[in-house]
């Protein structure tokens, strides 16, 4: 196989490690020295060979144990995966184009054989093999959208189009940066992001929604979204808030380069073609300030664009006590030298 | 009068109207408490309306108060109940057995009207169907985010979840799948630091 996969936990003992080529290809989220909230959705296209913009679904060294990690959040709480029931064609289209990208983009980690409607699908990293008929539920242990998202990396929600609007309808989510599918179930695109300060007032999500109801089958978009995670803790859950809250007052001067971690969400947007319904991958990417400061461009950046933010959005995103220790630890990787404009590494 | 002027508040949260009468052979009320005065209100200006109408009334606190004038309108049902779980299963029959174009009057609180109005469009009734005015008192039904049960008659923010015993704040984020606002642990980040609790909207 061409990935090492780590073997790595997402809680408690938290012994998860980027590799050098994981920091690398980190994604991210900045491409100028400050930041506001904008659609920035741009065409999914295969870009640069290695980075996390290059496969449909990127799979990389954190797989196994990212898997491992959803079915024990699941198995804690199985309300984090919820399809209305009008939703399981969407599951079908979606688990039909998870297993054809990956079996096409990364043919030593999964196979896919098809004869008809009889399926073969063969999982090597997670030693899962499945034959099946598609669109039969009866014949796949679970539905089909949690049967594939136990099985790919990041959260997914299911959109589905009608009045003009987008619906939350079902989703598989247990890696979010806080929000909660089993209360945002069934919500309209204004109604699931009503919580977001600033961006309803700048027409970004207006814009947002006209742009999506107009997305077209093969041409998928993309956009980051980003916050801080105190420990690289995937599953910063509203249910679980009371128990990981505390960890954020756990940050000191000495801890804080290895604690404090940039999340960063890579989205993207499919327009799915038997249910017409959206899915909505959310792939979150962890990385530690003090790897993150390896690359000098983006230790300049990430300082300047936290010391900068409006201070709601370091409220909204959960920041704001730890802020000024953050950005202490920052300002000394930051020599106030000009950066490059763009997210890549100079 | 038992109005309130609800803030000016986020996308997910729900606004009220005014009930007002509306061409149809069936007419379906639903109102606790003092929602009775907005039923009362749409009856005058609507002479008629009530008597083709189905209404289902838990008045709570309210008591007799507003029951006699209900029923000087002669509706053609007139079912006074002793709580809203008590009226659910008449409110289902009576979704299930009317016949499209059936209008549907909401009034009272928000718990009230909230928990009807999922009744109407889980039974797929369209939001179209559907009028809602706000009356009485300001409660909320609040889902704990954390353990999932909802306490009803939440008044003041934080409160003590009925359930899981953690203090939540209240949110103005409304999940009409739930028909409940959100309630989120307030001291996570500082166990034991419980801000004073005060009344909603002050």
């Amino acid at each position: 196989m061409t990935i090492q996969f780590n073997d790595e936990t997402f809680h408690d003992d938290y012994t998860f490690r980027n590799s050098e080529w994981a920091i690398r290809r980190f994604p991210f989220p900045f491409h100028e020295d400050s930041y506001m909230y904008s659609v920035n959705l741009e065409p999914h296209l295969s870009l640069r060979p290695g980075s996390v913009y290059e496969k449909t679904f990127d799979v990389d060294e954190h797989y196994v144990s990212e898997m491992r990690d959803r079915a024990r959040v699941l198995a804690e709480d199985p309300l984090r995966c919820q399809s209305l029931p009008h939703m399981t064609l969407a599951g079908w289209d979606l688990l039909e184009l998870i297993m054809e990208s990956k079996a096409r983009e990364y043919p030593d980690l999964f196979e896919l054989r098809r004869d008809g409607d009889h399926w073969h699908w063969i999982n090597k990293p997670l030693e899962l093999e499945q034959k099946f008929t598609f669109l039969d539920e009866t014949t796949l242990p679970c539905g089909p959208m949690e049967y594939i998202t136990r099985q790919a990396q990041g959260d997914f929600a299911l959109l589905d189009h009608r009045d003009e609007n987008l619906w939350m309808d079902a989703g598989m989510v247990t890696t979010q940066a806080d929000w909660s599918l089993d209360f945002d179930i069934g919500m309209n695109f204004y109604e699931w992001h009503a919580p977001v300060p600033l961006a309803h007032e700048l027409g970004v999500f207006q814009r947002a929604l006209k742009f999506l109801l107009n997305l077209q089958q093969g041409a998928p978009v993309r956009r980051l979204n980003w916050t801080m995670t105190v420990n690289p803790l995937l599953d910063t859950s509203p249910e679980n808030y009371h128990k990981w809250g505390v960890q954020k007052t756990e940050l000191t001067p000495e801890n804080v380069g290895s604690k404090q971690h940039l999340r960063v969400e890579l989205q993207t947007l499919f327009r799915l073609p038997r249910s017409n319904a959206l899915a909505f991958p959310i792939r979150c990417y962890l990385i530690r300030l003090e790897d993150l400061v390896t690359v000098p461009k983006w230790g300049r950046r990430l300082h300047r664009v936290l010391r900068d933010l409006p201070e709601e959005l370091a409220t909204y995103k959960g920041f704001i006590r730890n802020r000024p220790m953050i950005v202490d630890y920052l300002s000394k990787f930051d020599d106030g030298a000009e950066t490059s404009p763009g997210i890549w590494p100079d | 009068m038992s109005r309130f002027q609800f803030p000016k508040s986020i996308h997910s949260r729900p606004v009220y109207g005014t009930l007002a009468a509306r061409p149809g052979k069936a007419h379906l009320m639903v109102a606790d408490a003092e929602g009775a005065e907005a039923l009362l209100d749409l009856a005058g200006s609507a002479p008629g309306l009530m008597a083709k109408a189905h209404v289902i009334y838990i008045p709570g606190d309210a008591g007799e108060r507003y029951i006699p004038r209900l029923g000087a309108h002669s509706p053609t049902q007139l079912y006074i109940g002793p709580s809203y779980s008590a009226a659910v299963p008449r409110l289902r029959k009576t979704l299930a057995d009317a016949h499209m174009g059936l209008q549907i009057y909401l009034a009272g609180t928000e718990g009230l009207m909230g928990q009807a109005m999922l009744e109407a469009t889980s039974a797929g009734y369209p939001a179209s169907a559907i009028q809602t005015e706000h009356r009485g008192s300001t409660a909320r039904r609040v889902q704990c985010v954390h353990c999932k049960g909802t306490t009803e008659n939440v008044t003041t923010t934080p409160f003590i979840c009925a359930h899981c015993g953690l203090n939540l704040f209240v949110r103005d984020h409304y999940s009409r799948r739930l028909a409940a606002f959100q309630g989120v642990c307030v001291d996570a980040e500082d166990p034991g630091d419980v801000p004073e609790s005060e009344g909603l909207y002050q």
